[in-house]
């Protein structure tokens, strides 16, 4: 018998494999650069900022992704579940973790790839002035964790359903309650509700990607911004396999 | 190796599979015969430890399912219903790729792909998409994927399901083979696949077993010797006595 890793490896290669097999993975690349790029260069205005920073892609991530994760999440599971490969793939010499963690992993290996082929607009911006690398970096690193954490959601509600179209739905949803609740209109909305007291606006933008983003994108990686996003990329895949052995009660 | 004790399954209110008993040994082949949504299929998939039974205990090969499933399971082979691929790969991926989550790596791995494309006739489709596949093809893809371990128990739902006469004659005399030297469960509801192939045969109806015996045990019970009178007999008296 393999061991967990092996075993890990071996889902997630071959859901890496399925992705590039179809036409899906490079559909999702070039839109996600040709998005990723309109919104920096022309409602950003990228050049007439004339910054040498990378905020103005950055700030868009959080509304990418909110269609673009959901997109790749929504099949996980409920794929395996309508064309029944889910009863072959339990019934491996596997356990059900080893299973959810290979089919995160491969979905969060594959949307790396997509950020790490945003890299000409680093090199375009070193060209052009002399940014603070490490702030580019610690915007990476949060956009990657930020992604991983739709995608974990997505998973959970790609588990719940069988229907593709309602995983995906659900999933928008819930990302975009992690956004809005860390959004300045709201925000101020809730402070306006209690004047008194900041702990109705501290715990909404607590729970908020937007709040626990920022940091990164100033390139400062806080031990707290990490947590979160890793504590609700566990919450959710520890959902997961719940709502796996829910099924198979 | 394969013991089922008491086993319970319960989908909300209603019961799937009621207090279901039997054994099967090496050089076995159970056939497991019912209606449509007799609990066959269910019993079997709590059996390969992917459902997760409401009572009793399964053991498979000395394991335990509930309590070591990936031991058991790793000396399981099985087909499920509707024999479900993943429709995106190749066969020969699909095949591969079941040999490696089995622990079989390189050359063993090679051997063993070899092997069941033989068994299974696959050669000609080795490269093709497994939803280009017809249903036949993707059958015995599946079945192919079953045998890859050379596993000591064979979990087969329906294995002759959408093949053509040819194939059925095929998988038959390939069941029967490997059932010399392996256990063997297998459903149905073709009661001459059951003459064919089983050593024994369990009728299971609403859940529970109405039948268990050799074939030829089980002739004796009607006066007909036919085992489709006895099989109509067990199993339509009771869906009277459902309805009513």
């Amino acid at each position: 018998m393999n061991s967990p890793l092996t075993n890990i490896r071996l889902i997630a290669k071959r859901e890496l494999v399925g992705y590039f097999a179809s036409p899906v993975a490079y559909i999702f690349i070039v839109i996600f650069l040709l998005l990723a790029g309109f919104f920096t260069f022309m409602v950003s205005g990228f050049f007439d900022r004339g910054e040498a920073t990378l905020t103005a892609f950055f700030i868009w991530h959080p509304w990418l992704y909110l269609f673009l994760v959901p997109s790749v999440g929504m099949r996980l599971w409920s794929e395996e579940r309508r064309s029944g490969t889910m009863e072959f793939l339990l019934t491996l010499p596997i356990t059900t973790w080893q299973a959810i963690a290979g089919k995160f992993l491969a979905s969060w290996l594959f949307l790396g790839v997509a950020l790490v082929l945003t890299f000409p607009l680093v090199i375009t911006v070193n060209h052009l002035g002399n940014p603070d690398n490490g702030v580019i970096l610690g915007g990476y690193v949060g956009s990657f964790l930020m992604a991983g954490s739709y995608l974990a959601v997505s998973c959970l509600t790609s588990a719940i359903t069988r229907n593709q179209v309602v995983s995906f739905i659900m999933s928008v949803v819930v990302c975009l309650f992690l956004i809005l609740a860390g959004w300045p209109p709201v925000t101020n909305f809730l402070a306006g509700l209690s004047p008194n007291s900041t702990w109705l606006v501290d715990l909404a933008s607590g729970l908020s990607v937007m709040t626990h983003f920022e940091g990164f994108q100033r390139g400062v990686i806080d031990v707290r911004d990490l947590l979160f996003f890793l504590s609700l990329i566990g919450f959710s895949l520890v959902a997961t396999a719940a709502v796996v052995r829910g099924i198979r009660e | 190796m394969i013991k089922v004790e008491n086993l319970k399954k319960m989908f909300g209110a209603k019961t799937a599979v009621d207090d279901v008993s039997f054994t099967v040994g090496r050089g076995e082949v159970l056939g497991f015969l019912g209606p449509n949504g007799a609990g066959k299929s269910t019993t079997m998939r709590m059996v390969t430890g992917y459902l997760t039974p409401t009572g009793g205990r399964v053991t498979v090969g000395g394991h335990d399912v509930a309590e070591q499933p990936v031991l058991a399971k790793s000396r399981i082979g099985y087909l499920p219903e509707n024999a479900p691929a993943y429709p995106d790969m190749t066969v020969r991926g699909f095949l591969r790729f079941s040999a490696e989550i089995r622990g079989l790596q390189g050359t063993a791995r090679d051997i063993a792909v070899d092997r069941v494309v033989e068994t299974c006739s696959l050669k000609g489709v080795l490269h093709q998409n497994i939803e280009t596949l017809s249903k036949g093809y993707k059958h015995r893809t599946c079945f192919a994927q079953s045998l890859i371990h050379d596993p000591d128990v064979l979990v087969l739902d329906e294995p002759t399901d959408g093949l053509d006469p040819n194939q059925k004659f095929e998988a038959r005399n390939l069941i029967r083979r490997m059932g010399e030297k392996k256990a063997i469960l297998f459903s149905t509801h073709i009661l001459e696949e059951v003459d064919a192939v089983c050593s024994r045969v369990i009728i299971i109806d609403h859940g529970r077993i109405v039948a268990n015996g050799t074939p030829d045990e089980l002739k004796k019970r009607v006066p007909s010797g036919r085992l489709e009178d006895l099989f109509r007999n067990l199993t339509l008296s009771d869906t009277v006595k459902g309805g009513k």
